[in-house]
């Protein structure tokens, strides 16, 4: 028999693929008949991949141990992790392009499709969506199910979160090239995307807590908090923010139902806790398995560890409207947000603390664990960050920092340095755990990697440092005579050398990414294998 | 306009911050409650244990 | 049996562990999000203000396509140099028609809210296709294809009517003529543009790009500019009583 799972989802991917046929037929939107072929491909095509499994094992249920050992489910991290690596050069190569076109402007060709306005949403969703989000899906199912010592429920659903996700991204980032935006940072995606995503994190919740569900362990690891409140907050977020009125069923455009001040705080509140959650808090997950792990150690202090989950996720959903200061934004919102990010300042820091202090005791490690390194200094950058967050959330300071390149390097050192740190720190550790391989290929090149990438961070962010704060003051100088001293196209001129200097740090850090590409790479096809354990089983071959 | 700026600091001082406060003593009494220690120092090894 | 050892709740069951999280996230976004819908302080009293015309409108979708947002502010702050540089601080009612607001949050370029009637139309056109030849140090993108695409208005009955769920306050003449006022608005001296005149009052009918054969996605984009923060009446707005 077909189980209900197999065929409710070929049920409902036929349902997808025929409204996506309509609508490809019947719009006049180019870009929504594109979109729609694709869904309709992609629905049929699992469709197909869904009946030929079947037919090939006969339905045969998966068995949940093998020889009194939990049998894990690894096909869908694989797949994640992949994805990842994937994901995270395409969008550090556009962000390359975009710093590049902001020093040589000619490098925009005057194009629709390739100018800096279209390719910059696509940078930003490429290295948070696709890069952590894939490196956050993949790290999460492998967590979830070790820590909880039992296999992620269904033989479809851990299929539909990981390759639904990743469809969601093609259709976001093309949109983006073809000129399907709703204009809200950080939250682009059309309003079908959005649709979309809605429906593979409702999957994805579902997976994660039945995962936990069926937990053999009579604790849920902290670590699980932490991805539990990534996964419902950013399911908050995502649709207040996104709620949307379509011009019509046919066409890419959409309405956004708050306007003006309402939209600019749901959109800040969104925005600062997409940092807040799917980059600290989904990020602060791995930090609190794969630290431990790698230098086999429990965390420093697990009560630590509980204080800092509750005050994070409480403190930092308030601090938001600090991005509009001075702004039409009611004085009293931009105040409440700016307290509460000092606040913050205390559980970030108690987190980096409990992260660091792991290591008491091995900081040898240390000299001889690039991976280990890779990832201590990626909490540091978290420490560096959650103190110069707070800082620039000051009115005073902020009135400086606001609308220049310091809130770049900002984002950056944050970006670069925390959460790409620590996912390239998971994946280094995670590629030899899923393929059965004794290490990676090189540790020589992980070193590589390391600093290469270092320095690129450093002259990114000291570019940003200078270049922001430089701007910042030519803005407000004024000359003996009382007028404005600088034309605004003087202040962008000036800052020609910086962008040099950040598009050579972006160089190293693509350069660094590219490496890691290859390690990998030799890594799964050369790596010496593991001898104890067997190969996992039951992943869906076909979809690999 | 600033009657309601008045009234909204007001509340945030006091019963704002007695939440906060309140709520942080929770959390805190909770991790450092003698008796959770043992359950906590057995989770903290569950990444360790091999399966 | 102490209470606290019962916390334990938390870890071991999921289903309180998912209101606990939920609770807690949900506090901070309703005490700030709730109250600037119902503190009518929250937008100040002015006159002026009034919903975008169906070019205006199509003008804002693309620069909305083309992420003009990721290198242009539209708020400006109440700071000497701003105001000096760029005119009257930004007020909430300026954008109480953005579905979705365009504040932006760089200035790798200038300031936009007040960019309406500083520059000519021609200047405009000239200055999109190619910012170099009137800016030699600009670093900012060029968009000729602008005046070559002729402006899609099959959708724009749909697009005003969407902004009239979420609230935006168009009249029935205004959507039933959005099909004729799109163009209208690009042809001056002819008929259909006096009686744009007679449903949109004080709005401006120019040919944009200088081309009389086609509207074309120049002419939507510069009408748009050349609106951007000459609606509110500032001379009869009082800035004391709308203090925050």
């Amino acid at each position: 028999m077909v189980s209900l799972e197999e065929g409710g989802f070929a049920f409902f991917l036929v349902l997808l693929a025929f409204a996506c046929l309509i609508i490809a037929g019947k719009t006049f939107d180019q870009v929504m008949a594109f979109h729609a072929m694709i869904g309709a491909v992609l629905a049929g095509a699992c469709v197909f991949v869904i009946f030929k499994n079947y037919f090939n094992d006969g339905g045969m249920p998966i068995p949940q141990e093998i020889g009194g050992k939990p049998n894990y489910n690894m096909g869908p991290i694989k797949f994640g992790s992949v994805a990842a690596m994937f994901w995270g050069i395409a969008g550090f190569t556009v962000g390359l392009i975009i710093a590049l076109q902001l020093a040589y402007p000619a490098l925009n060709f005057d194009l629709p499709w390739t100018n800096f306005g279209r390719l910059r949403p696509l940078h930003t969703s490429a290295v948070i969506f696709a890069f952590g989000g894939n490196v956050l899906l993949a790290t999460s199912m492998y967590v979830v199910q070790r820590t909880c010592r039992a296999r992620m429920p269904g033989k479809i659903l851990p299929w539909f979160v990981i390759i639904g996700y990743n469809v969601f991204i093609l259709i976001a980032g093309t949109g983006y090239l073809l000129g399907a935006t709703q204009g809200k940072e950080y939250a682009e995606p059309e309003w079908y995307a959005d649709l979309w995503l809605t429906v593979v994190w409702v999957a994805y919740l579902l997976l994660f807590l039945g995962t936990i569900w069926r937990r053999k362990e009579p604790h849920i690891y902290v670590a699980n908090w932490f991805y539990l409140a990534f996964i419902v907050t950013i399911a908050m977020l995502h649709i207040t923010n996104n709620l949307t009125i379509p011009v019509s069923i046919y066409s890419t455009q959409s309405v956004i139902v708050w306007s003006g001040v309402q939209d600019a705080m749901v959109q800040w509140w969104y925005g600062h806790n997409a940092v807040g959650f799917f980059l600290t808090a989904g990020f602060l997950a791995i930090m609190y398995y794969f630290i431990p792990k790698r230098a086999e150690r429990p965390v420093y202090s697990y009560r630590l560890s509980i204080v800092h989950f509750w005050a994070l996720i409480f403190i930092y959903i308030w601090a938001g409207p600090h991005h509009l200061h001075y702004t039409a934004l009611p004085q009293w919102a931009s105040t409440l947000g700016a307290t509460f990010s000092i606040i913050l300042w205390m559980p970030s820091w108690g987190g980096m603390i409990n992260g660091l202090m792991t290591l008491s005791g091995a900081w040898d490690k240390l000299r001889t664990d690039p991976v280990l390194r890779m990832m201590v200094v990626s909490v540091a950058f978290y420490g560096m960050s959650t103190f110069e967050g707070p800082l620039m959330s000051l009115r005073a300071v902020n009135s400086l920092s606001h609308y220049t390149d310091w809130t770049i390097g900002h984002v950056h050192s944050g970006a670069l340095g925390w959460v790409g740190y620590i996912s390239f720190g998971a994946l280094y550790c995670l590629i030899p755990w899923l393929w059965n391989k004794k290490g990676l290929y090189s540790l020589k090149l992980v070193n590589w990697h390391f600093w290469l990438s270092t320095l690129g961070i450093v002259l990114y962010i000291t570019a940003m440092w200078v270049s922001g704060i430089m701007q910042g003051l030519m803005w407000r100088a004024y000359d003996q005579l009382g007028f404005l001293e600088y034309s605004f196209v003087e202040t962008v001129e000036a800052m020609h050398p910086f962008y040099v200097i950040r598009a050579l740090g972006g160089a190293l850090f693509v350069v660094g990414a590219l490496i890691m590409a290859y390690n990998l790479w030799m890594t799964v096809r050369h790596g010496e294998a593991e001898e104890a354990e067997a190969a996992p089983t039951g992943s869906l071959a076909a979809a690999e | 306009m600033n009657e309601t700026y008045t009234a909204v600091a007001g509340f945030a001082q006091t019963w704002g911050l007695l939440y906060f406060v309140i709520l942080f003593a929770i959390v805190v009494a909770y991790a450092l409650w003698p008796k959770n220690r043992k359950s906590f120092d057995d989770a903290a090894q569950i990444p360790l244990r091999e399966d | 049996m102490s209470v606290w050892s019962k916390h334990q709740i938390f870890e071991k069951n999921s289903f309180i562990l998912l209101i606990g999280i939920l609770v807690m996230v949900s506090i901070g976004g309703l005490v700030e999000i709730a109250p600037l819908f119902y503190l009518k302080s929250t937008i100040e009293k002015t006159e002026g203000m009034r919903p975008y015309t169906p070019l205006e409108l199509a003008g804002r979708e693309i620069y909305v396509r083309e992420g003009c947002y990721t290198c242009h502010s539209q708020m400006i702050r109440p700071m000497r140099d701003e105001l000096e540089r760029y005119g009257h601080f930004s007020l909430a009612a300026e954008s109480m028609y953005d579905h979705p607001f365009q504040w932006g949050s760089k200035r790798t370029g200038p300031d936009l809210a007040r960019v309406g009637g500083k520059y000519s139309d021609a200047w405009h056109v000239e200055h999109l296709e190619n910012p170099r030849s009137l800016v030699p140090a600009s670093i900012m993108p060029g968009y000729p294809f602008l005046t070559e695409t002729p402006l899609d208005t099959r959708d724009i009955g749909n697009l005003l009517k969407a902004n009239v769920i979420v609230g935006v306050p168009y009249t029935e003449a205004q959507l039933d003529a959005a099909n004729m006022d799109i163009r209208a608005q690009a042809m001056p001296d002819t008929d259909a543009a006096y009686e744009f005149e007679e449903r949109w009052p004080n709005a401006i009918v120019r040919d944009f790009d200088g081309n009389p054969v086609q509207v074309s996605e120049m002419d939507a984009l510069v009408a748009y500019l050349q609106m951007l923060g000459t609606l509110v009446d500032f001379s009869i707005y009082d800035d004391k009583a709308n203090l925050r």
